[in-house]
């Protein structure tokens, strides 16, 4: 062995880290990634924008006949946030990983397994922190009023967030069960009935039917609900009620990913 | 820093080597990929691990990567249990797997940075240890996406980054594989040069016979998941015999082989199709009794040609098969 080999073999060392350590770097790396993915934002922030502006021309007449409250332009901003920010992940970029092998090269290091996810998921709370911007712009631009002020759009974003962040277990559980982007990308589908079958368009006491009883047990409800007592004043219930939901969803969907890291990471 | 205990545990059990196992076994439902393979890999050695592609090579690495459990037998790297102690072996290897696995959205120099951060090391520890390494790197090329890399450049970005934490013990799944002549040739060096310089131990797969011949101290022959011979290349190549003298036929080569074997100074004969082989110690001074005790039987000679063994001799005679072509064809030129 030469020196220079000597050096080399003295002067590095290895040391272990911890869970906050890894979450971060892998964190870091996911959210430097986020600007040069521009096919995947792109799409991605034209959906809420779209539905804000073609919901508003079409049905605000219509809705005219309805007392919600608040304008329809308001209640529409919230829909079009939890557009923004539902089914926003990197589980595809994690996919990716899977595929090109670079998912194996962190399982050969030492990286807590649950920083593989977590660390993703700061990232998806980035973007959608991201994301909800431009959407917000929009709807101040169309006319949307806040009276709880500034800390009232700051908690509006973040219950967004929040619902985002908890929707995220689904992709990511799909990625890390399946590898497989295809699949990833359907994923967005189950939104669908999430995103259709709640208040989207009227208030829950104009459904009628099935779509009322639908309504009543869809997550989505109540974080809209809450989203738009925000444009009203502070209100415990409403807001209280949208995190409830938010956090059963977490709660289930963080399962579900949890349960399939541990199957893609175990050595069985 | 790598746990002392763990050091001193690795030290005082009786698995001293680099890499050693024993029994190893794999099963995926019914089928076997690896069927009992023992290992004994010192330290500071280069150990080729040659078979064809579906030998198990690639499932060995992932076992002692502690990507894969073993179903069967043990196994420990660096004197640890790749099972009981999977965290501290990660310390101590480096692994660059046949896919490179690399993320062609980020730069060569972010891949080295997050690799070092997963290691515990510092920003100035991983600046100081990407400069250690540009002998490997493309240092031009360190700030561009990996997607514009080359095949050679992204294969040595993956060496470098599996050497970012200072291994002992570096695991190469094929690391030439889909690389052009002169790619190859450069990761060879790379390797020689960590061998040499660093001390590394080396674990090398590769279906190339050439490679195994050029790099490896000692070669283990796996095939459908068992070593079937192990030694240096030279070793191996030498119980073959020092020259080999090759025969195709047409008609019946079990005649020709009858015929060859009652030849003075041939050490032994195979036959392997329409193949026949004759193992001696001097192939110029056999060649001329071979050719004419087989005209004088009747058994007409296809073709005739002298040469000295190489592993794949080694690989036909212990599995009766020769390894696939592409590989076959790398290594009949030594």
């Amino acid at each position: 062995m030469t020196a220079a080999g000597t050096t080399a073999r003295t002067e590095i060392r290895p040391r272990r880290t911890g869970f906050v350590h890894d979450t971060v770097s892998i964190a870091r790396r996911a959210i430097r990634q986020l600007p040069r993915d521009i096919a995947f934002i792109g799409p991605t922030l034209f959906i809420p924008l779209f539905f804000l502006v073609i919901n508003v021309a079409s049905l605000s007449e219509a809705a005219a006949f309805v007392d919600l409250g608040i304008t329809y332009e308001e209640f529409q901003l919230p829909v079009a946030i939890v557009f923004a920010v539902t089914g926003v992940t990197r589980a595809g970029a994690m996919v990716l990983d899977i595929q090109n092998g670079y998912f194996d090269r962190l399982m050969t290091t030492p990286v807590s397994r649950r920083a593989l996810l977590l660390g993703h998921m700061v990232a998806d709370f980035v973007l959608v922190i991201a994301l909800s911007v431009p959407v917000m712009i929009l709807g101040f631009f169309m006319g949307a009023r806040f009276d709880t002020g500034p800390l009232g759009v700051l908690v509006f974003i973040l219950i967004g967030a929040l619902w985002g962040l908890g929707y995220t277990g689904i992709p990511y559980a799909i990625a890390l069960k399946t590898g497989n982007p295809g699949a990833v990308n359907s994923s967005f589908i189950i939104f669908f009935p999430f995103a259709f079958l709640t208040t989207a368009y009227l208030p829950a006491e104009n459904l009628s039917g099935w779509l009322s009883t639908v309504s009543t047990y869809n997550p989505v409800t109540y974080v809209l609900g809450g989203l738009r007592s925000l444009f009203i004043g502070w209100d415990a219930a409403e807001l209280g009620k949208a995190l409830l939901a938010t956090l059963a969803l977490a709660a289930f969907t963080q399962t579900l990913s949890l349960l399939a890291l541990r199957g893609r990471t175990s050595p069985k | 820093m790598f746990p002392f205990a763990a050091r001193l545990a690795a030290m005082s059990t009786p698995h001293a080597a680099a890499v050693k196992t024993e029994g190893l076994r794999r099963t995926f439902g019914d089928f076997t990929a690896v069927d009992g393979i023992d290992l004994d890999v010192r330290p500071g050695e280069i150990y080729g691990f040659l078979g064809p592609n579906g030998a198990g090579k690639s499932t060995v690495v992932r076992m002692l990567t502690t990507l894969l459990e073993p179903t069967g037998g043990s196994a420990w790297v660096g004197g640890l249990d790749v099972v009981a102690q999977a965290d501290d072996v990660r310390f101590s290897i480096g692994v660059a797997l046949q896919e490179a696995g690399l993320d062609e959205n980020m730069t060569g120099r972010e891949i080295l940075a997050t690799q070092g951060r997963l290691f515990g090391l510092n920003r100035a520890e991983i600046a100081d240890r990407i400069e250690q390494l540009a002998p490997i790197l493309e240092m031009r090329a360190l700030d561009q996406l990996v997607s514009s890399y080359s095949g050679g450049m992204a294969r040595r970005l993956d060496l470098a980054a599996a050497l970012m934490h200072n291994p002992s013990v570096l695991f190469l799944d094929e690391p030439t594989t889909g690389l052009d002549p002169p790619s190859r040739l450069r990761v060879w060096e790379e390797v020689r040069r960590l061998n040499r310089e660093f001390g590394l131990t080396l674990f090398l797969t590769t279906q190339y016979l050439e490679e195994a011949d050029e790099l490896a101290d000692r070669v283990g022959i796996i095939n459908a998941g068992r070593i079937v011979a192990e030694g240096t290349p030279g070793e191996l190549k030498r119980a073959i015999g020092t020259d080999v003298v090759t025969v195709v036929v047409d008609g019946d080569a079990d005649a020709a082989k009858a015929v060859l074997e009652g030849i003075a100074g041939i050490e032994g004969v195979d036959v392997f199709g329409d193949e026949v082989r004759v193992g001696t110690e001097n192939g110029s001074r056999a060649l001329s009794p071979v050719a004419i005790a087989l005209g004088s039987a009747g058994i007409k000679v296809r073709e005739l040609s002298l040469r000295t063994p190489t592993l794949d001799d080694v690989f036909l005679d212990v599995t009766g098969t020769h390894l696939d072509a592409g590989s076959s064809a790398e290594g009949s030129s030594t």
